[in-house]
């Protein structure tokens, strides 16, 4: 296990630049979050590409309406969120069936492998089966190397086949976030 | 609530439609769909028979891919309080093309006409401004009616917030088609996009 970076200068990984040049050769133009720690060095990235638009969300089922806009309106999307988000999008989340639209999320896991704080395992652990309930299709990377294929294959399939992917980024590869040194 | 000076949903609908050029409309759930639908099919259409809350963010994400295309998105009290967050993100994004128009009947009017949050206390236009987006008005009559639909085709003034408060008698229902894929696609092959 290691410590989770709190901000992207502390500890840049390499991962979060594999992601980015994925959301870049799909021509991914609008990207919805709520800011997650694991996420933060994506974030940045996103924030400073001119191709792409950063929508910061007051809560994740935002996320899912704003996407269902956006292909609506010739664009592509990702929702980036962490695991407690996902069951804010619940209700939401029908859109990616009745619309068939291309729908990609990354979410950052939580509530798993060395986690400190309780009120973070229950939706972790129903995160997986919340997605594969809705009709979700699920994909997992949890270490360095195996990130930007896992991401490719997603957004393939979101974008190429419409089927509604989320990819969960286990705590083991982003690191349980650390509350006493 | 007893008001002599409510609004005609259907009268607004049709009012804010009638020279609708290129515009897009989003219909949140619920009876703003019908008005929609009420006022005449369109390939530019896009109608909620569900996801509650989300029709705003619908179009946001429009009006954020079609920055040069008018936007409204026509909802009723209760669809917009359960998106009220939507409101903050909105008015962050600024999008000059997109208005926002509530029908205001202070009832939930699809479920038997309980009261609404806005009957009450909630003030949406103040909350609409507070949340960022500075034109946010109150409709009153047909002639503001009229000129907010002129307004709408400004697409570089935006993002612009309207309540009308309107007669909470329940009308008949028009039903649009509620085939979510048909919509979409509907809408993006008057875009110039093509199916998969």
């Amino acid at each position: 296990m290691h410590a989770r970076a709190d901000t992207p200068s502390e500890n840049a990984q390499s991962w979060p630049e594999d992601i980015f040049g994925v959301l870049q050769r799909f021509d991914v133009r609008q990207v919805p979050y709520v800011p997650d720690a694991g996420h933060s060095q994506l974030i940045e990235r996103v924030l400073g590409a001119p191709s792409m638009r950063a929508v910061p969300l007051t809560t994740e089922e935002e996320g899912v309406a704003l996407l269902a806009g956006a292909w609506a309106g010739g664009q592509r999307g990702v929702l980036l969120m962490q695991s407690s988000g996902v069951g804010n999008c619940i209700n939401m989340l029908s859109l990616t069936q009745i619309f068939r639209f291309p729908f990609l999320t990354l979410v950052t896991m939580r509530g798993e492998w060395g986690e400190f704080n309780p009120w973070q395992v229950p939706m972790g652990s129903s995160t997986a089966g919340v997605f594969e309930l809705s009709g979700i299709k699920v994909l997992r990377a949890s270490s360095p190397d195996e990130v930007r294929e896992v991401v490719e294959a997603g957004a393939g399939q979101a974008y190429n086949a419409c089927t509604p992917t989320a990819v969960l980024l286990s705590q083991r590869l982003i690191g349980a976030k650390v509350f006493t040194k | 609530m007893s008001n002599t000076n409510l609004l005609e949903r259907r009268a607004v609908v049709a009012s804010l439609l009638k020279d609708r050029k290129r515009t897009i409309a989003v219909g949140g759930l619920g009876a703003s769909t019908y008005d929609i639908a009420a006022a005449g099919d369109h390939d530019r259409n896009f109608y909620l028979w569900g996801a509650m809350g989300g029709a705003v963010m619908i179009g946001l994400g429009i009006a954020l891919a079609q920055p040069k295309l008018p936007v409204v998105v026509i909802t009723g009290d209760g669809e917009m309080l359960m998106g009220m967050g939507s409101l903050a993100t909105v008015g962050l994004q600024k999008p000059g093309n997109l208005s926002i128009v509530v029908l205001d009947n202070e009832v939930y009017g699809e479920t038997g006409g309980q009261a609404s949050h806005t009957a009450a206390t909630a003030d949406l236009v103040g909350i609409a401004r507070c949340c960022g987006i500075a034109d946010a008005r109150a409709l009153a009559t047909m002639a503001e009616v009229e000129a907010f639909a002129l307004l709408m085709q400004d697409v570089s003034s935006g993002p612009r917030f309207a309540s009308v408060k309107i007669d909470s008698a329940n009308l008949e229902r028009v039903l649009s088609n509620r085939d979510g894929a048909f919509i979409v696609s509907r809408i993006r092959g008057a875009l110039g996009f093509q199916p998969i």
